[in-house]
């Protein structure tokens, strides 16, 4: 018999940067707010303190701040005929844990995605006809448009405290700035920060092929700020250490640096951790959730019953939580039937290396959110017609991280070990860059998430399980990339170059590390037949459950997701405060 | 010879008299420096602000403890006085206390039974006090404070301090009138003044003590009012004179400082850390533009003066300071261990110019805390870090972490000793004996 504990207006899963930003907006509406996280509690010291934090062996081989697969992880296979195995070690995504979430973890990259991308299929299929999709192809509007959303992602990046510099500022096209992004309603909150030789020598090569280079922009620090919450960030020293770490130096935004203290000033707030959220409970109709039941520091099971449950894990664990809890019909791959688990997407990424005998890079410095980008070869860029995929990718360069052991790039031909190993570092350490694509992935009828028949976790719940593989539009995409890239790479005159890009028949390798951004599985939209949770983040099965995160992508957007995340937490809490709480309802 | 007896003797007998007299005779209490009228009603919260004003619970509340229940060391140089149980319950606490026991022990500090209370308690200045705010104080320790039923411990200090009559004379020297006078034409600065001298008690830290420790500065015509003082072995820097920081700084940087705990120049560390945290983050904007006026008033300045933003040192300093900032830019490996040790541990944050980042990171260069005569605080802050307190407006409990783990007294000496003469700054070195004595007693 589980323990239970005191009703609350709200309770939070997971305490990342949703359900702090939730945490805030609804304790400032007077609600009483518990946000319960499967993790640890963080902070900056003395958890990221200088220099212990900077340890590139704990933390970024041994992943000291991510999930550890035995407490939790999914299964994986590529098609239905595979049967998936549990992913022990991890490798292709990294999944946070504790307070911050991935969201501590962080490189900083804070874009906006195109306005067409919010309406992707409507722009493919009036621009290049409904032919273009593939049958096995599920892409979906997001039910929401840029305009809506601006306010929102402009409030996100205040909050967070976001560096760069607006290509279109209220319809005016500035130079130095991204000329294709959608309005902005105001300037980026701090100026750009200063860049790396690569960055620049990438964006001199780009801007003589006639491209338009402009600064990443970054939730990395350029200057002192002081955020809408009261909250501080410090100016970034180059150290390389975001990605895989907390921030040493106040300087990467971050729900600590942003958000946390402020937070735990409130005296209706409370939070929880080591307190890992099994279920949600639903009432006898299934029409709306009573609470939560969750394994307590002690091993304890706990039922905490709340009015308002906001589902604010990552991705993959929102999921998850939704198919154990019977929020939503779930998906059935066969039958097409059931909306949650479909549309799991991931990002397609590529990149060519340059090694210069004669140029000195100093790799040891650097920020996570370093460099210029392009996006000449952005969604709103391609004709798709004529290139025959859906997609695109933003292009740069930049020394994210100053960290020793995963910064040593090598020559194709080098020994992996021994002697020869050692004289190749000795020749090339420091003498090489990078020009990466980062682009789109559509989502896929056969791409999808459902609970593991066999597999099952620490509390004997049936894992997630995960079948994905990278299909034939997607690597169109990513080799089109390449097509760009590597002119502009050889315009560079490198010494050496290499390309990495997926080709034809590609399948998902979970071994090497490609990005945290997982989304889709519990998507919004406008259609309850189609999709998880409205254009409110709000389930249309159980109206009281609130889902946040990247689980509402559709797709995956050709850009970092963390922008859209936070704008659609706002956006999603906006909709609470002002026309939820008066009256509890399908809000759509 | 019998005479020279005599002579003794009379003097005993007349010590004894007038010891038996410091003794035995009734102690009158301090009258009320206003009557209130009968229906006089306490403004609902001014209780809760004037404690806050007053910081009651900085001292009265033990690390961890219930509010207000007493139990935090207080280190003096006669010992260690620990602060006592002023929740209202009446066996531990100040339960059985009347309005004119709490006067008394706030204006003259005499607890009921006519027992002398230590001058830690800063009843030197509570007795400028108004009786509005007495009756606010007495109002919300008797109605608004859950009283706690544990006593807290006997100061026990060893003779002669432990003969508490000896206050008796104490107070005799060093008390002056009670009740607080308008110096000024303006409200404003009588106000700030009030604030200043009576319920926030700065010269209780920030004024030198006297001969018989007692505050050497209490009313601003005093020669050594808020001259800076000592506070276990802490600077408590001078809010007066050229190089304080109300004739240097602007007004809203004073403003930022006492109510957020940082500004462009500095952060709290210490004792005053609890002062912004307890008291200070909680001033109307109108009470701190008054203290923050009548601070900048006593050093000359008026609201309408703004700061200089040029360096105006001489050029011998800003020779100095960039000497230091090139030296630490050089990254030569061959520098003196002090530079290279700053680079190593300090300069993520501090910068080779050692200016950090405005309210995030303080300037090291010009630093108070830094260039103390007594370096106990920089060694503090660097053997344990420090943390800012979380404040209304400033929330972000921003941390310099300790790097006594890492380096060794030898270390943090030539550290400290670099930081003390880089840039413009130019006080003594420090020795590793100075390092370790800080270490014995923060471990």
């Amino acid at each position: 018999m589980a323990r239970q504990e005191k009703k609350r207006d709200v309770v939070i899963v997971g305490l990342g940067w949703t359900g702090s930003i939730m945490g805030m907006e609804l304790c400032n509406e007077g609600l009483d707010v518990l946000a319960l996280e499967r993790g640890g509690d963080r902070d900056t010291v003395p958890d990221f303190q200088y220099p212990q934090v900077a340890d590139e062996l704990k933390y970024g081989v041994r992943y000291g701040f991510m999930q550890k697969p035995r407490k939790s992880t999914v299964t994986i296979r590529r098609s239905e005929s595979e049967t998936a195995l549990p992913y022990r070690h991890l490798g292709s995504f990294l999944p946070g844990d504790g307070v911050g979430g991935a969201g501590m973890h962080w490189n900083g990259h804070t874009f906006r995605p195109m306005q067409e991308e919010f309406e992707l299929k409507s722009y493919v299929e009036k621009n290049f006809g409904k032919d273009l999709i593939s049958d096995d192809m599920a892409i979906q509007d997001w039910g929401i448009s840029y305009k809506e959303l601006e306010p929102y992602f402009d409030r996100f990046e205040k909050v967070a405290g976001i560096s760069g510099y607006a290509g279109n500022l209220n319809g005016e096209i500035r130079e130095g700035g991204n000329p294709f992004e959608a309005p902005r309603s105001d300037e980026f909150p701090m100026p750009p920060l200063d860049q790396t030789v690569d960055s620049n020598m990438f964006a001199d090569a780009a801007r003589k092929m006639g491209y338009h280079p402009y600064h990443r922009p970054s939730a990395v620090a350029s200057t002192s700020y002081t955020n809408p919450y009261g909250m501080q960030l410090g100016p970034c020293n180059f150290c390389g250490f975001c990605e895989r770490f907390g921030c040493l130096n106040y300087s990467k935004s971050s729900p600590q640096t942003c958000i946390l203290d402020a937070l735990k000033r409130k005296e209706n707030f409370e939070y929880r951790t080591n307190a890992e959220v099994l279920k949600v409970e639903l009432a006898a109709d299934g029409k709306t959730a009573k609470g939560v039941t969750y394994i307590d520091a002690n091993g304890e099971e706990v039922y905490q019953p709340a009015d308002l449950v906001i589902l604010a894990a990552y991705q993959l664990h929102n999921v998850h939580l939704m198919l154990l809890s019977g929020i939503g019909q779930a998906y059935n791959a066969a039958t097409g039937e059931g909306v949650v688990g479909k549309n799991y997407a991931y990002q397609t990424n590529g990149g060519t290396a340059l090694f210069f005998k004669d140029v000195d890079f100093n790799p040891f410095v650097g920020n996570g959110s370093n460099g210029h980008v392009i996006d000449d070869f952005a969604i709103n860029q391609i004709d798709f017609g004529k290139e025959g995929f859906i997609g695109g990718s933003y292009i740069s360069s930049g020394t994210f991280n100053g960290q020793p052991i995963r910064s040593m790039r090598l020559p194709a031909d080098t020994p992996k070990w021994g002697a020869g190993w050692k004289e190749g570092i000795k020749d090339w350490y420091g003498h090489s860059m990078a020009i990466g694509s980062h682009g789109s992935n559509m989502s896929y009828h056969s791409n999808h998430l459902d609970l593991d028949p066999t597999y099952k976790d620490q509390h004997g719940r049936p894992l997630m399980r995960m079948t994905f593989n990278w299909k034939p539009n997607d690597i169109r995409m990513t080799q089109f990339m390449k097509s760009k890239i590597e002119p502009l790479a050889e315009s560079m005159n490198p010494d050496i170059m290499q390309s990495s890009f997926k080709s034809e028949g590609a399948m998902y390798d979970v071994r090497p590390y490609q990005t945290t951004h997982n989304v889709g599985g519990a998507i919004m939209g406008t259609d309850p037949q189609s999709s998880a949770v409205n254009k409110f983040q709000q389930s249309w099965d159980v109206h009281n459950v609130f889902v946040l995160g990247a689980s509402a992508f559709p797709q995956n957007i050709q850009y970092n997701p963390t922008g859209t995340v936070g704008a659609l937490a706002y956006w999603a809490v906006d909709a609470i405060r002002k026309d939820y709480l008066p009256n509890p309802r399908p809000l759509a | 010879m019998k005479k020279l007896i005599k002579i003794v003797a009379a003097l005993a007998v007349l010590g004894a008299v007038a010891i038996g007299a410091i003794i035995f005779m009734p102690f009158s209490r301090t009258e009320p420096l206003t009557e209130l009228p009968a229906y006089y009603k306490v403004p609902e919260g001014h209780g809760k602000y004037v404690m806050r004003m007053a910081d009651c619970k900085a001292c009265h509340t033990a690390d961890g403890g219930e509010p207000f229940a007493g139990g935090r060391p207080i280190e003096s140089p006669l010992g260690t006085i620990w602060s006592t149980n002023i929740t209202p319950d009446p066996e531990n606490g100040i339960g059985n206390y009347s309005l004119d026991d709490f006067r008394a022990a706030l204006y003259d500090g005499v607890e009921p039974d006519g027992t002398h209370v230590y001058p830690a308690m800063p009843y030197e200045n509570y007795r400028k006090m108004s009786e509005e705010d007495v009756r606010a104080l007495y109002d919300f320790f008797m109605n608004e404070v859950k009283p706690v039923a544990k006593k807290a411990p006997e100061t026990d200090l060893a003779f002669p301090f432990n003969q508490r009559w000896g206050l008796r004379l104490w107070n005799w020297f060093a008390l002056g009138d009670a009740g607080h006078e308008d110096f000024y034409d303006d409200a404003v600065l009588n106000r700030g003044a009030y604030l200043v001298d009576s319920l926030g008690h700065c010269a209780a830290c920030h004024s030198p003590r006297n001969a018989i420790m007692a505050q050497d500065g209490i009313n601003a015509d005093d020669s050594n009012y808020l001259a800076g003082g000592v506070i276990d072995g802490w600077l408590a820097p001078s809010l007066h004179g050229e190089n304080s920081a109300p004739a240097k700084w602007s007004e809203q940087d004073l403003h930022d400082y006492l109510t957020t705990g940082r500004n462009s120049h500095n952060a709290v560390a210490g004792e005053m850390s609890q002062v912004v945290g307890d008291s200070l983050q909680y001033a109307t904007d109108e009470d701190m533009t008054a203290m923050v006026t009548y601070l900048r008033h006593i050093n000359g300045k008026s609201p309408s003066d703004t700061v200089a933003v040029a360096n105006d040192k001489d050029e011998d300093a800003n020779a100095a300071q960039d000497e230091t900032t090139k030296l630490l830019a050089s990254a030569d490996p061959s520098m003196p261990l002090g530079p290279r040790l700053y680079l190593d541990n300090c300069n993520a944050c501090h910068f080779v110019n050692g200016k950090g980042a405005d309210g995030v990171f303080p300037e090291i260069d010009g630093n108070s805390l830094v260039t103390a005569d007594t370096p106990n605080g920089l060694i503090d802050v660097i053997l344990n870090g420090a943390v800012l307190p979380s404040t209304e407006k400033r929330p972000a409990r921003l941390a310099m972490p300790d790097f006594g783990h890492r380096l060794s007294d030898e270390e943090v000496a030539e550290l400290a000793t670099f930081v003390r003469q880089g840039w413009s700054n130019d006080a003594p070195a420090v020795t590793a004996d100075q390092v370790a004595a800080i270490r014995a007693k923060t471990h």
